[in-house]
């Protein structure tokens, strides 16, 4: 093969290394993602940086304030001042001052973010600032959230004034983002720059980089120099957004429209100018298709690509048809993007990707229709249609059926392409058709997250796209679980370009990296005849065919699939990298596709270890290199016998007796098959039923905890410290146990008040494997004192009967409540848990303090909670584990924003107070029928502990109203569950509560309303990957804070004391079970407002989950996690004793901080003697405050 | 009264030297044992398993969780670069060379051969006056023998001298079976002193939680004893400097040290517990001795109460050793 066209190797801008390098006419490929292409650019052509983190943005940002953190300059010579806001609202705020300033400013964001942009984007663009916005456009969150991507934000800041760019490709994005600072400049406006999210910002493609001497070139330093002019100095003082009145605002606002008039001329030309430096082209509206094409569509965005193989398909079979890309979408030029149509049209479908209910069309088709019908004439017959929501694929044939429709008589308008519609009837259907490249390979790797299987495919394509001239693409797909996710690999390489903006239809090459998947998942659908497998098997190859499941069995015979089996596990382990199996399973990829000869492949896998693993250290060099060694030869073929062994059927991923919706709908969805759901299948208000986690037995841990009744001392403490919840206790008669299998333990219970038999389960299937319980067992077996009374097993020798044992364990009766004190964890241990099984990060440190929540409240609690980790393992499809307990009450839950939690939750408060006090008002009116005794029941004050009485007055309420003609009758009933008390807690991180949620926290707490705040501590955002907020400690490292967080954590529960009404507690679990429990019972018991802050260990500390407790403890132990509880009234009562560690003992046990002495040694040591004095200055605080019992220190 | 000494060439203003520890895991450290009075310092160890385990926990905190879900593809910054144990530890090195005027020591700590050369080298580029190999090694395999834990050390030791022009220091614990022996294997390997003896870490039962604990206490003169038997011993035999270290909190440990022998005397667990500028006091106490003494020079005193000139130093050994036991009897 030879070289591809328009690079030479010469001279490489390495992608790491400094920008600016060496200039050559033409850089050199490299493979990067949509995120990173678009940084590389702003980052140069900025000075001021605002960012805030939101999926899938972040990279863009987090990559910004690493270059700034190493002191990579711009353009200009200058570090960027890259800071991170409190919110994206903060973030256009910052901005917007920015430019008041005549710098060069721009941020990065995406859905939410940019809706919270709004205000001040219409505020840039009134007053004509040349900002910058680039965006990873994503859905909104409606019905529900979604990170995914589709234009739904884009249309949402249509009106603010901004151009708005639209970028179809990783190149494109790329060079789009230099076109978008270029015309803000010149056209003196702000611009926004979109690429899809995900399927552009996150998609690994081989592109040509903008060097520095191109951007210098394309640079605009005569319009830089009249902006700059424009900032405000006191030397020329101006003032500039003064408030108008009816006589001017509107004259002034039509002052601006020269400027809009101007800017589409000014993006054409800079494309122009853009082309002529770089080679590559670009037009605001392209027209490609038949030059006397009748029909066309008109598209924006990564799916114009589809689109184009849709074109070039129907072109070659004579069909009169093309298609018009938008890029310019902001302002719209009718005239311009009319004039690249044929004068031949005679119909046009737009797609969009977004939903605008009610309009009678969504935006980009209300653009063109409006534009036909301006040019009048002869208007084409026009219809529109929705695609690709939440990043919903979208293909070529897709967009054939797209064609197709618009040949018929009567083409649909408002239809849906992409998804069965069965409600209203809007689906398009379409052919199945094969787009893919037969010259290129195509591989799709299904693996386990942990195993690092989408690094090294990376890598790969980093190999083959930077290093050969062959195009690469990749694009992953995760599922929403943060343990024992799945990953699945859509790889493409070959000699052609590769814009397919869609996962890999036909697979010649499939990659199973997790054995177990085979089990569950209808891998080889997407292997095409005579496909490579490579499967990674922990068996030997004589046992591997019989062990596959029959339909596996069936699709390698019909298909004559070649199968290959490696044991990447023994071979990791042997090379000490337990688990990472990647790098084996790279190199055996590389041997059986032959895309590179096999010596280069070794030589260039190992390169490209070096560039990825070399700053670690030289063991972990040598580790990786012995894996590639090995990977290459320990593959080897599968001999296939030729005929089916094999009666095993697949699991489904809905078992123990699922009701039909979990079976039909959410089943589906857990296996990644929710593409075939039609409309129907789904509630329209996106309401749905709780207690789904448990159907879905995920089987992922390797090793579990198996429980020993007679080292056991019944404490309680693994029941408690459970994030998964898969460990419970109950006290049962003995002869409750006289049905049960054969093994099950149990033991007399140690309990004074209680008769009757302790059993510990354990769910095998459900359990993470993450071993926090067998940490913090304090029974050790005084025999052998390295067994406890939990040891771990491997799961596959014990899950059988523990699984037998788990469903009589759940049979058996719950232990009666009454009687049991809710203040000791021993007894809290027997309390059903109504929040099971979360996808949260195995260890999670967050979680048990919510199973916790609802062992105490559950049964009446409902729970606001802000977008984050909690809402992620709490209420992403397909299941939740919020549950029921046996007569179906448990936790009500509902999601708003990020930002407006508190709000929601006081919202739902006064509701119910209302609510409330409307019942009694008609109770009252309803003494008569009701008796007067049952009314005044029911108007007496109650508490949590009467929630059972006040039950059955409810119902006996509701009985006697039932017959009733009267229609407030009707309307007590409807209320009257108002009537039993509710716990409403307010549920959230500290990226909500200390940063963006922040105003309405403390405006709910100030209010005294009766609601209860429960802040997971994990001292980052923990759910977008780690980037810092107000409550990262001083010195650490985080994303957005690449060099060690330079002050302190922010006292939230000072702020809150201050008010002197507020119950507040600061708590680790890993440090006293008992205080925690004492404070969320002390919380609820307050009547007012309540605030906790819960110290939640993260895997974006950097620990080891497994001893989260243990750290949990050292942060107090050393003072920089005191506990203490504030009671209004009564005052402070500091909890922990004096501290007893240094400081440098808790923090360098983390790698959060220690990373710092990794990276700025110097800096570190600094930061360590301000955070000793800030832990010792906050401690003689609080003692003062215990001392003196004031609300707040003097 | 001349306390200039001389130890592995290097010249030193008296024989007092700070033998490795926490304090020189900062640069103040090093400052403050100037200003203290030390007259050389040896540095903390460098050890080549901290730096594997670092290098893995490193490369295991990078990867933990990367890649798995789409919001989070990974959980921590890229840094352009990690300066790890060993580079920092150069650094700290090559720092401390600049603000302090003394001599530095190199300690190293090794597990394989090529990390045990490697670094050396990289210690001896980054400034270090000299090396001290620090062998610390729990021979568990009852199928190694004492003989083959020997060759090991001398083999180790060799490799080492022959790959730095600066002159290496050998600190091993006591227990060798003949230590004599070993010593003149030592001495034949070219490197040029010894330093005795190393204080492990001993393991504790927690009774409580019925779990090993390590734990570490400061030296109590007593242990002094030992070390100045044996450079009593050696002294005068072999071919070596000796440095005593382990024990010395005063005057007197320093004194017996070097009237058995000992070229210089080594202070930590003191220095811990009452600061850097006890080196000032012991050495304040040395000079008041040997001026009580008469003894004009350290090379004066060094060595004459060691065993050189007795023919037979075992015979005298058991001797003494008898007399003990004829003492205990004599208890009422």
């Amino acid at each position: 093969m030879g070289m591809l066209p328009g690079y030479t190797t010469g001279d490489i801008l390495h992608p790491e290394g400094r920008y600016g390098g060496k200039e050559v006419s033409r850089m050199r490929p490299i493979a990067v993602d949509g995120n990173e292409a678009v940084a590389r650019v702003a980052y140069r052509l900025s000075e001021v940086i605002a960012i805030y983190p939101i999926t899938p943005s972040s990279p863009m940002a987090e990559l910004s304030d690493e270059w700034a953190a190493k002191g990579e300059p711009n353009l200009f010579g200058l570090v960027p001042r890259v800071v991170e806001m409190q919110s994206e609202g903060g973030a256009a705020g910052a901005l917007h001052g920015a430019l008041q300033e005549g710098v060069l400013a721009t941020t990065f964001t995406a859905s939410q973010g940019l809706l919270l942009m709004i205000p001040d984007m219409y505020k840039i663009a009134g007053q004509a600032l040349p900002g910058v916005i680039h965006v990873a456009a994503r859905a909104l969150a409606t019905h529900a959230l979604s990170i995914f991507g589709d234009h739904q934000d884009l249309y949402a800041v249509r009106p603010t004034g901004w151009a708005i760019l639209v970028s179809d490709s990783v190149q494109a994005a790329q060079d789009l983002a230099a076109v978008a600072h270029i015309t803000a400049l010149k056209a003196s406006l702000p611009v926004l720059h979109a690429m899809d999210g995900f399927r552009t910002s996150h998609e690994v493609q081989k592109i040509v980089p903008l060097s520095d001497r191109e951007l210098k070139a394309l640079f605009p330093f005569g319009a830089l120099e009249a902006y700059r002019r424009r900032a405000l100095t006191p030397e020329a003082p101006v003032i500039r957004g003064t408030a108008q009145n009816p006589d001017h605002y509107f004259q002034n606002r039509e002052a601006i429209n020269p400027y809009y008039l101007r800017l589409p001329q000014v993006v054409a030309e800079t494309m122009e100018h853009f082309a002529q430096v770089t080679g590559r082209r670009y037009a605001p509206y392209e027209y490609f298709g038949h030059p006397e094409a009748e029909r066309v569509v008109v598209v924006m965005g990564s799916a114009s690509l589809a689109v184009e193989e849709a074109v070039e398909y129907l072109l070659k079979r004579g069909e009169r048809i093309g298609m018009v890309r938008v890029r310019l979408y902001r302002p719209f030029q009718g005239e311009a993007f009319l004039a690249s149509f044929p004068p031949t049209v005679k119909r046009v479908a737009v797609l969009d990707r977004g939903k605008e209910p009610g309009a009678v069309g969504e935006p980009l088709f209300q653009e063109v229709a409006a534009a036909f019908a301006l040019r009048g004439g002869e208007v084409p017959l026009l219809v529109g249609g929705r695609y690709g929501l939440s990043s919903k694929e979208f293909t070529p044939a897709m967009a054939l059926g797209v064609f197709e429709e618009l040949k018929k008589e009567r083409p649909r308008h408002g239809f849906t392409v992409g998804i069965l519609d069965d409600v209203t009837g809007t689906s398009l259907s379409y052919p199945q058709v094969d787009f893919e490249d037969p010259a290129s390979v195509r591989a799709v790797f299904f693996a386990l997250g942990a195993d690092g299987t989408v690094s090294a495919n990376k890598n790969t394509i980093k190999i083959i796209g930077e290093e050969t001239p062959l195009y690469a693409q990749g694009y992953f797909v995760y599922d929403s679980k943060k343990s024992g996710s799945r990953t699945v690999s859509h790889l493409r390489f070959g000699p052609n370009p590769l814009n397919k903006p869609y996962l890999v239809q036909k697979a010649s090459f499939v990659g199973i990296h997790q054995w177990s998947f085979l089990e569950r998942l209808p891998m080889l659908e997407v292997a095409e005849e005579g496909a490579t497998v490579l499967i990674n098997s922990p068996y030997p190859k004589e046992e591997v065919w019989d062990r596959l499941p029959r339909p596996v069995q069936e699709e390698i015979l019909r298909k004559n699939l070649k199968v290959y089996v490696v044991n990447a596990y023994e071979l990791a382990r042997r090379v000490g990298l337990p688990g990472r199996i990647n790098t084996i399973m790279q190199a055996a990829f590389f041997k059986l596709s032959g895309v590179l000869p096999e010596e280069e492949a070794k030589a260039r896998i190992k390169k490209g270890i070096e560039k990825s693993y070399g700053k670690r250290g030289r063991s972990v060099l040598e580790r990786n290199f012995q894996a590639v060694e090995l990977g290459f030869e320990a593959v080897e073929p599968l001999p296939i016998p030729g005929r089916i062994t094999s009666e095993k059927e697949l699991v489904p991923p809905m078992v123990d007796h699922p009701p039909a919706f979990v079976r039909e709908v959410l089943g589906p969805i857990a296996l990644g098959l929710g593409d075939a759901l039609p409309v129907s299948a789904f509630p329209p208000d996106g309401t749905y039923p709780t207690g789904t986690a448990r159907y879905e037995k995920r089987g992922i841990a390797e090793f579990i905890p198996t429980w020993d009744p007679q080292v056991c001392v019944q404490c309680g403490k693994c029941v408690l410290v459970c994030p998964h919840a898969v460990i419970r206790a109950k006290v049962v008669p003995e002869e409750a146990l006289a049905q049960a299998p054969e093994g099950f333990p149990h033991r007399k219970a140690m309990w004074k008040e209680l008769n009757g038999e302790f059993t510990l389960a354990i769910s095998p299937d459900d359990c993470t494997g993450c071993s926090l319980c067998v940490e913090v067992c304090p029974a050790k077996d005084k025999q052998n004192p390295s067994r406890k009374a939990l040891n771990l097993v491997p799961r596959l020798e014990v899950r059988e009967a523990m699984s037998r044992h788990w469903d009589f364990f759940l049979s058996l009766p719950e232990t009666p409540r009454a009687g049991l004190k809710l203040h000791t964890v021993k007894d809290v241990q027997l309390l059903e848990p109504l929040f099971d099984f979360p996808g949260a990060c195995a260890g999670c440190g967050e979680t048990p303090y919510l199973r916790l929540l609802t062992q105490l409240f559950g049964d009446h609690l409902i729970v606001a909670n802000a977008t984050g980790c909690s809402s992620i393992y709490g209420g992403n499809l397909p299941t939740t584990p919020w549950s029921k307990n046996k007569e179906g009450r448990g936790p009500a839950w509902a999601n708003s924003l990020f930002e407006d939690n508190a709000e929601f939750g006081l919202g739902m408060r006064l509701a119910l107070d209302k609510k409330a006090e409307y019942a009694r008002e008609l109770l009252k009116d309803f003494r008569q029928v009701l008796g007067e005794e049952l009314v005044e029941r029911l108007l007496a004050e109650t508490g949590p502990e009467e929630v059972g009485k006040r039950r059955r007055d409810v119902a006996f309420l509701r009985e006697k109203l039932k017959d009733l003609a009267d229609p407030r009758a009707k309307d007590l009933p409807a209320v009257a569950d108002a009537l039993i008390p509710h716990s409403v807690w307010i549920v959230g991180g500290d990226g909500w509560a200390y940063d963006i949620g922040y105003g309405g926290l403390d405006h709910v707490l100030a209010s005294g309303a009766n609601v209860k705040v429960l802040v997971l501590d994990t001292e980052v955002y923990s759910n977008t990957g780690g980037q810092a907020s107000k409550a990262t400690g001083l010195g650490a490292v985080a994303k957005f804070a690449a060099a060690g967080k330079p002050t302190p954590k922010k006292d939230l529960a000072f702020m809150a004391m201050s008010y002197g009404h507020v119950y507040v507690a600061q708590v680790a679990m890993g440090a006293s079970d008992a205080h925690t429990l004492k404070a969320f019972l002390e919380a609820e018991a307050h009547r007012g407002p309540a605030l906790l802050i819960a110290y939640s260990h993260c895997i974006a500390h950097g620990i080891d989950m497994a001893k989260g407790l243990d750290h949990q403890r050292l942060a107090e132990r050393s003072g920089y996690w005191p506990l203490f509880r504030y009671l209004p009234g009564q005052g402070l009562f500091l909890d922990s004793k004096p501290p007893t560690l240094p400081l440098r003992e808790y923090l360098y046990a983390e790698n959060r901080y220690r990373l710092l002495l990794q990276t700025h040694p110097e800096e570190a040591e600094a930061f360590l003697k301000a955070a000793e004095e800030a832990v010792r200055a906050r401690w003689e605080r609080l003692s003062r405050m215990a001392a003196s019992k004031e609300a707040v220190a003097s | 009264m001349d306390l200039r000494t001389t130890y592995l060439g290097l010249a030193l203003e008296h024989p007092l030297v700070a033998s490795a520890s926490p304090l020189t895991e900062r640069l103040d450290g090093f400052l403050r044992l100037e200003d203290g009075g030390a007259a050389a310092i040896v540095m903390h160890s460098l050890f080549e398993e901290q730096v594997t385990l670092e290098e893995e926990m490193l490369d295991h905190y990078l990867h933990y969780g990367h890649e798995s879900y789409a919001e989070a593809l990974s959980y921590f910054p890229r840094a352009h670069e990690y300066r790890l144990t060993p580079e920092r530890h150069l650094n700290l090195l090559a720092r401390a060379k600049e603000r302090v005027s003394i001599p530095i020591i190199a300690s190293l700590n090794g597990i394989s051969r090529g990390g045990w050369v490697e670094y050396a080298q990289l210690l001896e580029e980054a400034g270090a006056d000299a090396i001290e190999l620090n062998l610390y090694y729990i021979p568990t395999d009852p199928a190694l023998s004492g003989a083959e834990v020997e060759a090991m050390y001398l083999d180790t030791i060799r490799a080492v001298v022959e790959s730095v022009r600066i002159p290496v220091a050998v600190k091993v614990g006591h227990a060798f079976t003949a230590f004599a022996h070993f010593a003149k294997g030592v001495e034949a390997t070219g490197a040029r002193a010894l330093v005795l003896f190393n204080r492990f870490y001993q393991p504790d039962l927690d009774l409580e939680t019925l779990s090993v604990v390590p734990t570490l206490s400061l030296s109590r003169p007593y242990e002094a004893l030992l070390r100045i038997h044996w450079i009593a011993l050696l002294y005068g035999r072999v071919g070596l400097e000796l440095a005593l270290t382990g024990g010395v909190h005063s005057g007197k440990e320093a004194a017996k040290g070097f009237l058995a022998g000992a070229q210089v005397v080594m202070m930590t667990s003191a220095v811990l517990e009452k600061g850097p500028g006890h080196f000032r006091t012991v050495l304040e106490e040395l000079k008041a001795f040997m001026e009580e003494k008469e003894y004009a020079s350290v090379g004066e005193m060094r060595g004459v109460m060691s065993y050189r000139k007795v023919a037979e130093p075992a015979a005298l050994e058991r001797a003494n050793y008898l007399r003990v036991l004829g003492s205990y009897r004599l208890l009422p």
